[in-house]
């Protein structure tokens, strides 16, 4: 019964958005952080999706294949008395754009409430198909 | 004599059972379509994913042997594989053009499958509705007027 199968594919899904989801809460969370003694701030971090067939024909599910770091240069800010400034005055944040991460949030939240759409109708066309003939 | 009413009996079942059948088959296809439209969502976010639908219209046509369906790949051996054929099969399915282009390649419309997902929802419920009404049909025939 292929119906059973839209289970696996949008249950794929609502749990590769909410791997998204937490990597955009740890972007968002280190927004303000500052680099460390090493020198490197936080990078913000993305999801990369990809598709995944589940056995039978035509049922596509989703995973995360990959959660790569962007590799944009972090914030700096002129400010000498800041304990982490370095020789110049200059304080570097995390490469963190919050707006971005806020679209991303968004997005995520849309698709996941749209797979989530999708199990509710299956469960009620699969139990209406349970009392067939009654 | 026996042979003739026999024979009667088994043409009144048959087309009792008919629209069963037609009903049953529509009934599968509009579950797999449904997986496909799932298959759909669930990638809306996936770069480089095409979204695919049936068409439905010819697949119950070669489902309920009112067209041809496409001949079928043989299996001679135990590993092999058989797909199925015809316009439910993997590669009978139709690719979707993007409503709008995208940069990362994926023509998932939402507002479409969305709307398709409603559609074919809506339907596999009429389809079911359709079963369940030939089936107190056939049970009133058997049951008689009771009263």
């Amino acid at each position: 019964m292929s119906m059973f199968q839209v289970f696996n594919i949008s249950g794929s899904a609502v749990s590769a958005q909410s791997q998204r989801l937490n990597v955009v809460a740890s972007n968002l969370a280190n927004a303000d952080t500052v680099a460390g003694p090493d020198g490197s701030a936080y990078k913000a971090r993305q999801v990369v999706f990809q598709t995944e067939m589940m056995g039978a024909v035509s049922a596509a599910g989703v995973k995360v294949s990959t959660v790569s770091e962007s590799d944009a240069a972090g914030r700096r800010v002129h400010d000498p008395k800041h304990p982490s400034a370095d020789a110049e005055g200059y304080v570097t944040y995390s490469n963190v754009n919050a707006v971005e991460e806020m679209v991303n949030m968004i997005s995520a939240s849309r698709s996941y409430q749209n797979n989530v759409e999708v199990m509710n109708t299956a469960k009620t066309l699969l139990q209406k198909t349970l009392q067939l003939g009654s | 004599m026996f042979r003739a009413v026999a024979a009667t009996i088994g043409r009144m079942i048959n087309r009792l059972t008919d629209t069963l059948n037609f009903q049953a088959e529509a009934l599968v296809l509009r579950s797999e379509r449904q997986r496909v439209i799932a298959s759909n969502i669930a990638n809306a976010d996936t770069p480089g994913y095409v979204a695919k639908d049936m068409d439905f219209a010819s697949a119950l046509r070669q489902a309920t042997g009112q067209a041809a369906t496409p001949a079928q790949m043989q299996a001679t051996a135990a590993g092999h594989i058989r797909p199925l054929a015809g316009a439910r099969s993997e590669a009978g399915l139709r690719y979707a053009t993007a409503a709008q282009t995208n940069l990362d390649s994926n023509s998932v419309d939402m507002d479409r499958e969305r709307a398709s997902f409603a559609d074919n929802s809506v339907k596999y419920e009429a389809t079911l509705r359709f079963i369940n009404g030939s089936v107190r049909t056939l049970l009133d025939a058997i049951k008689g007027q009771s009263s």
